[in-house]
């Protein structure tokens, strides 16, 4: 597998509880249309092949307690852009899994093919207050929601083949609805019945990112060290902090610690120089197939990122800028899958 | 009672409508429903136009008849609320306005969804709750199976209290302006929200600050008395059906006034914007002839034979649409509603009978029956006669103006905009440019009463 694709995780104003204090504009200024997407196109510009939106129904543990729900953040960027990949988070345990397979095939045919989603797991017992729903905590029962959430929105997108319109003049259709499908699911605590109201999206199935224990169902695994089992896509997740012109990246930490202190991190960090994590992330390329950064302050890192980390990489071929005109599916190497209903 | 407001001027929104049978797909200018593109010429012909609002329809299911999915209409649509975030992106003045249903939603996401499209929009989002009338919708969702009418609306007025309470959470000037701030957010300026009624247990931190139109505008389609007294109680637009007879409307608006007063409201607190279709043309033949080229586009002879079919209860696809109404009486079903949105549940029997007396008075085939009983055809004439048309409704209260629904996509919005628009424009009935940023401000409303406001603290708003 030749491709090494660079992804970043673009929520808040970063990495760091205090984030905001170290960034370019005025706190009443992080939640607004604008700013949002002046950070997608600093990723897209600087050769990222896709951003994530994380999320939750319930304030972060963050200074920031406020977000705009990750789906209409990558929609709000879809059409203003036009090669990144747009991930948002949508967790699984009380959403409704036909509503989140409709939302995220909107964003592919508003990014025309760049969607993605990252299905989780939702521990916080304060999420089903909000949503108003009995408390799902047990793991295997966090497991099938997750499980029977994929499947269902996987059989949506599939539900109408890719030549399910016809607008027939002769006899009057629009629609073969043999090309239709129901996809009938009967989960535990849940049914679908089908068709999607979305038609197949462009990707035909959209990229699905989720963690080792999701292997079978997802494109990628995102992992947080090194010691997962390697088959199929297999991203890692970095904290970056790096040097600035103004601070070192151990004076910018230290100086967001004073404000709040971050809670410690179950993912590998980087702390230092760009060149640094140039070579980190060569190193990286040889045992993964792609990283998803998260800054510590997004305006400050990406800068970084964009001058002195992400120019080397893709001049020595270790990553490569994501081609305008193509699927976030065929920039990780992915083909078009057929049609689950399609007979052969 | 007509009113006299001599310098009203009329509002305009265009009602995408997604699936449908009256956009026509079968002419060579018809373009794609679902690709982007076409949403993005809609939606810039409009704002080129100084629409007020583009706004999507919903249907969580596709329609279908006797057991089989509906293969004649345009079918196949985005989920509204990403799809406008999307529009959002690449607009700066319009309204977008989601149509989105109170009874498979739960309203900690969907306020949160709809507030985050009003947030990314900078006060542009409108809310068109409906709280959709057939019982098949159910079986995709957690919730499953069908709710009752009345508790459709004891829902849906729950719903739009408790998202009211999420939005009136945090205070206007929550967020810190300074990044030395102690905090992001004060504290104490974002109440918690917990609320118990008898739909909903909600508890919950909000993760929403104000828009610059304080929260969404609410739209709401429904007609039923029990729908007009939950807009009378909650809506700040009404979405009606009553948008092509000048009686009718007048007649409509007036209950609507009436109910307003009885809530306590003031009569001109709602607008009404009812759906229609406008058709132009340069003179009277060729009005005439543009008319019935839309009809036949509209009804084909598939077409007709579904609709009728769908009254009567099986299938006519066999029939001759030009020749007479079938002889036999309609087979009445145990519930009416599962044969999908239409008739408003009325007795098959009772409509085949009154079609029957209009096929005879008249001497109608069965798809100009079809026609004559569906179409609600709006406006068609010259520009200048369609203007002088709009301007007098407006102006006379019988509506704020209209919700355009374009029988071709993408380019039927162009004719309007490029004939119409001048012509209301030279009567002083509409608007030479935005001069607001919001919603709201477009459609001159008030601003929201929050419970800051109004002084009202306790969370049982929503019992
Ligand atoms: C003009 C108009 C547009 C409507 N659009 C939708 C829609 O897009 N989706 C939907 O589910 N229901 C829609 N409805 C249905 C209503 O919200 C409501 O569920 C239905 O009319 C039943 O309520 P009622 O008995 O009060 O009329 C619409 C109704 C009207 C009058």
């Amino acid at each position: 597998m030749s491709i090494f694709a660079l992804g970043i995780e673009l929520d808040g104003e970063g990495g760091h509880p205090a984030a905001w204090r170290h960034a370019h504009h005025a706190p009443s200024e992080s939640l607004t249309g604008r700013v949002l997407q002046h950070k997608v196109a600093a990723a897209e510009n600087a050769g990222f092949t896709f951003a994530t939106f994380d999320d939750s129904i319930v304030p972060a543990t963050s200074d920031i307690t406020a977000r705009v729900d990750a789906i209409n953040r990558a929609s709000f960027v879809a059409a203003t852009t036009s090669t990144i990949g747009l991930v948002p988070v949508v967790g699984t345990t009380y959403a409704e899994p036909f509503h989140i397979s409709s939302q995220i095939a909107t964003l592919d045919y508003s990014s025309r093919g760049r969607g993605g989603w990252i299905p989780t797991r939702v521990h916080d017992p304060a999420v089903a207050r909000a949503w108003g729903r009995p408390l799902i905590s047990e793991p295997a029962d966090l497991d099938r929601e997750q499980r029977d959430s994929i499947t269902v929105a996987r059989d949506l997108w599939d539900s109408w083949e890719d030549d399910a319109v016809v607008r027939d003049y002769a006899s009057g259709r629009f629609l073969d609805r043999d090309k239709l499908h129901y996809v009938d699911f009967q989960g535990e605590s849940f049914s679908v019945k089908g068709p999607a109201i979305v038609p197949r999206p462009p990707q035909g199935q959209l990229v699905v990112f989720g963690t080792e224990a999701d292997r079978d169902q997802v494109d990628v695994v995102l992992a947080q060290n090194a010691d997962t089992t390697r088959q199929g896509l297999t991203f890692l997740e970095l904290d970056v902090t790096l040097d600035t012109p103004s601070a070192s990246a151990s004076e910018r930490l230290e100086s967001l610690n004073s404000y709040t202190r971050a809670p410690s991190s179950s993912r590998r960090e980087y702390t230092g120089s760009a060149a640094g994590l140039v070579d980190l992330l060569a190193e990286t390329a040889e045992t993964f197939d792609g990283v998803r950064l998260f800054p510590t302050v997004i305006d400050a890192d990406i800068r970084e990122l964009a001058r002195y980390v992400l120019p080397p990489l893709l001049k020595s071929g270790v990553a490569h800028r994501p081609v305008p005109g193509s699927t976030f599916r065929s920039n990780l190497g992915l083909t078009r899958p057929a049609n689950r209903y399609e007979r052969v | 009672m007509t009113l006299h407001r001599p310098d009203a001027q009329v509002h305009f929104g265009v009602f995408f409508q997604g699936v449908n049978h009256t956009t026509i797909w079968s002419d060579p200018a018809s373009g794609s429903q679902i690709d982007f593109e076409t949403f993005r010429r809609i939606i810039g012909t409009a704002e080129r136009g100084l629409f007020d609002a583009f706004f999507l329809g919903e249907g969580l299911r596709l329609r279908e008849q006797e057991g089989k999915i509906l293969d004649l209409d345009i079918a196949g649509r985005p989920d509204a609320i990403a799809q406008l975030s999307a529009l959002a992106g690449i607009t700066s003045n319009i309204g977008l306005v989601a149509t989105q249903n109170t009874t498979y939603n739960e309203p900690g996401d969907l306020a949160r969804r709809l507030a985050g499209l009003d947030i990314l929009s900078d006060g542009r989002a409108g809310w068109n709750a409906v709280t959709t009338d057939n019982a098949w919708t159910g079986e995709n969702f957690r919730r499953g199976g069908f709710l009752d009418h009345e508790l459709r609306y004891e829902r849906a007025d729950q719903f739009i209290r408790t998202a009211r309470a999420i939005w009136d959470a945090w205070a206007d000037d929550a967020i810190a302006t300074s990044r030395d701030s102690e905090f992001w957010a004060e504290k104490d300026a974002v109440q918690r929200v917990s609320l118990s009624t008898s739909q909903f247990d909600v508890d919950l931190d909000s993760t929403l600050p104000r828009s610059r139109q304080g929260h969404p505008v609410i739209f709401q389609a429904g007609d039923s008395p029990t729908g007009r007294d939950f807009a009378a109680a909650n809506a700040d637009v009404i979405f009606s059906r009553h948008g092509t007879d000048f009686d009718e409307a007048l007649t409509f608006a007036n209950d609507i006034r009436a109910r307003l007063r009885a809530a306590g409201r003031p009569e001109d607190d709602i607008k009404i914007l009812p759906g229609t279709q406008i058709v132009l043309a340069e003179n009277a033949a060729e009005v005439e002839e543009k008319e019935r080229w839309v009809r036949d586009g509209q009804f084909t002879g598939p077409t007709a034979l579904s609709l009728v079919g769908l009254v009567w209860g099986k299938d006519l696809s066999d029939r001759d649409p030009d020749g007479p109404l079938p002889s036999e009486d309609p087979v009445v079903a145990p519930i009416s509603s599962t044969r999908g949105a239409f008739r408003d549940g009325k007795d098959p029997v009772e409509i085949a009978k009154e079609w029957r007396a209009l096929a005879e008075a008249k001497n109608l085939s069965l798809r100009e029956v079809a026609i004559e009983t569906t179409v609600r055809s709006g406006f068609a004439g010259t520009p200048g006669q369609v203007a002088d048309e709009l301007t007098k409704w407006v102006r006379e209260g019988a509506t704020d103006g209209f919700n355009i629904s374009p029988y071709i996509v993408p380019g039927g919005l162009d004719e309007i905009v490029d004939w119409l628009v001048p012509e209301l424009q030279e009567r002083g009935a509409y608007r030479t440019e935005y001069t607001e940023t919001t919603l709201r401000g477009h459609l001159g409303l008030r601003e929201p009463l929050t419970r800051r406001k109004t002084g009202e603290t306790d969370s049982s708003a929503a019992g």
